[in-house]
């Protein structure tokens, strides 16, 4: 997974507010993710983890509040090239092959020679031999393998995992903590959602919990990473 | 409170006034005879029904725009009040036909138009109803609200000219064509009362929405403990 | 021009994925036939009345299949959630709803086209002479249906009872189309055949409008 040309970039949010009606799944969050670290974020269902990685996505709006990307610590002018986003739900087409998924989007994002992208990053998470096979027949662990190419086709700078092992067998766990590495190791941002401590976790850098929409502890400023994920369903 | 008072004092004064100018000002229409003093109420709750989605559009302009509350507060009481308006017209309009013309309905331009129109407004309080979160409704129901708004003028006009093609008996003739000045002074007079007992009733609806509105934060925010 | 390019491939993607199962199709098809059938019960098919009746049934026909039919548009794009993955990839969203509407007025000018000789020879109407000019309404009043149709469907598809909400919606606001259609139609239809020229330029102001609206508030309806 070693990307040609990769700018380090980092994420600042400034006092997140995130409302549904006068619910707040988001409270004032302000956080700095420097370049290349790899963030694991802990808590309950609800605690609004997923909603701050879709804002980080640029899926959802914050109520108010702005999220930035980074480029050596200045604020990257000019249009952002889109964060990679990996969600429990796989965002690719069941009634498409895996390759054909792969040259709509890559075509779309108009990725230079869409056609051999997508041949690469097959062949990069072991698909090659299905390339032509609709993705319904599909396990759930190959799924995610085609999500994770998907989300790779633009070669992005950060990368954000919404509970990335959710549903998968130990050797899918083990396939996707190898990739994890691999990916970390070559100097992109790294966002991820746990539920707790497992192999995947282990690979985190940082890891801040949080609860009803606000940050309560960050191993930045002291607190345990152990302890973060531990507690993390408590 | 001594805001409201007044507002609803005048508007009383005014439609009472209106309702007595129809009956005993106005001189005996020549040809349908006393039914047709209906007319003054028929064709000014027209009008105000009319404005009142207008002010429905422009405030789901501004919900769309600016994310504030009380925008889609002010939509949905202006679509309520609007689709008060234009029942009382749609109903009005065959209790004139009848002792007139023998029959209840016609597919008159102007009714038909009229009634697509409630159809189009009822279909955007249904919405409204079948969605929970309140700042989604609110933006969902807005961007249906600005479609339909726009649709009204093309209505009309469609069904108009299918009209000429078809023609049918009228059930009214337009307002201020061979009106009289009496009749249309009352006539005007009678618009004015009935916009002004629309802004009554658009902003008393406003309050209470704005009151369910804060209480379903509350209760939300009490839920979510 | 981005936006184009993406809405090409969109569009590709929609086709191709339609006509791989054809299911969209063959029960729209169905459903008009059926209906088209029905009809015939409801008054006496002679010539003269099936001139009369004839272009408002069709057309009642394709408007009721037409907000069946536009009903998964944006329904699809929640199964796996690529509804996101979409809006991560394009650089305007309203690709999406160009390319869904293209592809719903394809797939309803399909089902008219294949209806009509079918309507024909069931109500024995002369349908060769003006075949062309049939094609050209039914192309105009088609967009007229897609572009709310479309913008309605990514409504119904985050509120509850959609299956009856995008009729509700959809229906009321197509009056000024379902009248211009049958109009239009009836007079291509008629002994002494002739086009519309007023009902044909108030249907493509219709679509003008509504294309001009979800351009202006595309992207609103696919906020988060």
């Amino acid at each position: 997974m070693t990307p040609a040309a990769l700018s380090p970039t980092g994420i600042r949010f400034e006092n997140i507010d995130k409302r549904y009606g006068g619910l707040y799944a988001l409270r004032r969050v302000s956080l700095e993710i420097s370049a290349g670290e790899c963030v694991a974020f802990a808590g309950r269902n609800g605690s609004g983890k997923t909603t701050l990685l879709r804002i980080a996505a640029r899926l959802a709006r914050p109520s108010s509040g702005k999220v930035s990307f980074l480029n050596g610590g200045e604020e990257s002018g000019g249009p952002l090239p889109p964060a990679g986003f990996v969600a429990h739900a796989t965002m690719v087409y069941d009634e498409l092959t895996a390759e054909e998924n792969l040259l709509l989007f890559a075509r779309l994002q108009g990725i230079a020679q869409p056609a051999a992208r997508a041949e690469a990053l097959l062949r990069e998470v072991g698909l090659e031999d299905r390339r032509n096979s609709l993705v319904r027949t599909f396990s759930r662990g190959m799924r995610q393998r085609v999500a994770i190419a998907r989300a790779l086709l633009n070669e992005p700078a950060v990368l954000l995992f919404d509970e990335p092992t959710t549903g998968l067998d130990p050797q899918g766990a083990r396939w996707f903590a190898e990739t994890l590495r691999g990916l970390r190791d070559s100097s992109r941002t790294i966002l991820m959602s746990l539920h707790g401590e497992s192999e995947v976790s282990t690979l985190a850098t940082r890891a801040i919990r949080m609860e009803a929409g606000a940050v309560v502890a960050d191993t930045r400023t002291g607190a345990n990473l152990r302890s973060i994920l531990a507690f993390a369903n408590a | 409170m001594a805001k409201r008072a007044i507002l609803g004092l005048v508007t009383l004064g005014l439609v009472v006034t209106a309702a007595f100018a129809s009956f005993y000002v106005v001189p005996m229409e020549r040809t349908m005879g006393p039914i047709q003093r209906i007319f003054y109420f028929h064709a000014a709750s027209a009008w105000a029904g009319m404005t009142a989605f207008f002010i429905c559009f422009f405030g789901n302009l501004l919900y769309v725009w600016r994310r504030q509350p009380n925008w889609d507060w002010l939509g949905v009481s202006a679509a309520e009040v609007g689709l008060a308006f234009t029942t009382i017209v749609l109903i009005t309009g065959p209790i004139w036909a009848h002792p007139v013309w023998g029959i209840w309905w016609t597919w008159d331009w102007r009714l038909t138009s009229t009634f697509v129109m409630w159809l189009l407004y009822i279909s955007y309080l249904l919405l409204r109803t079948l969605i929970e979160e309140p700042d989604r409704r609110a933006l969902l129901s807005a961007l249906f609200g600005i479609f339909a708004f726009l649709d009204v003028p093309l209505v009309y006009f469609s069904i108009r000219w299918w009209r000429t093609q078809h023609p049918q008996p009228v059930v009214m003739g337009g307002p201020g064509s061979g009106l009289e000045p009496t009749m249309r002074k009352v006539f005007f007079f009678s618009v004015l009362a009935m916009h002004a007992l629309m802004v009554l009733l658009l902003s008393e609806r406003y309050r209470l929405e704005k009151l369910r509105g804060e209480v379903d934060d509350l209760r939300r925010e009490a839920e979510a403990q | 021009m981005a936006l184009l390019s993406n809405a090409a491939v969109l569009l590709g993607k929609e086709l191709r994925t339609e006509f791989r199962s054809r299911e969209l199709l063959t029960t729209t098809v169905v459903f008009i036939l059926t209906i088209v059938v029905l009809f015939s019960f409801t008054f006496n098919p002679s010539v003269g009345e099936s001139r009369r009746f004839g272009p408002g049934l069709l057309w009642l026909a394709f408007l009721f299949a037409a907000s069946l039919m536009l009903q998964p548009g944006f329904l699809r794009e929640q199964t796996n959630d690529t509804l996101s993955a979409l809006r991560l990839s394009v650089s305007d969203p309203f690709a999406i709803f160009f390319a869904k509407l293209v592809a719903s007025t394809i797939f309803l000018l399909l089902t008219e086209v294949l209806m009509l000789p079918v309507f024909a020879v069931l109500y024995n109407v002369h349908i060769l002479a003006v075949f062309p000019q049939l094609v050209l309404v039914f192309f105009l009043g088609s967009v007229g249906v897609a572009i709310p149709g479309t913008a309605f469907s990514a409504i119904s598809a985050q509120a509850r009872m959609r299956e009856l909400l995008l009729p509700l919606l959809l229906l009321p606001l197509l009056t000024p189309v379902l009248i211009a259609s049958t109009e239009a139609t009836a007079a291509l239809l008629d002994v002494k055949p002739s086009l519309q020229g007023r009902w044909l330029g108030f249907l493509a102001g219709f679509d003008v409008v509504f294309l001009t609206a979800l351009w202006l508030f595309g992207e609103y309806l696919l906020e988060e």
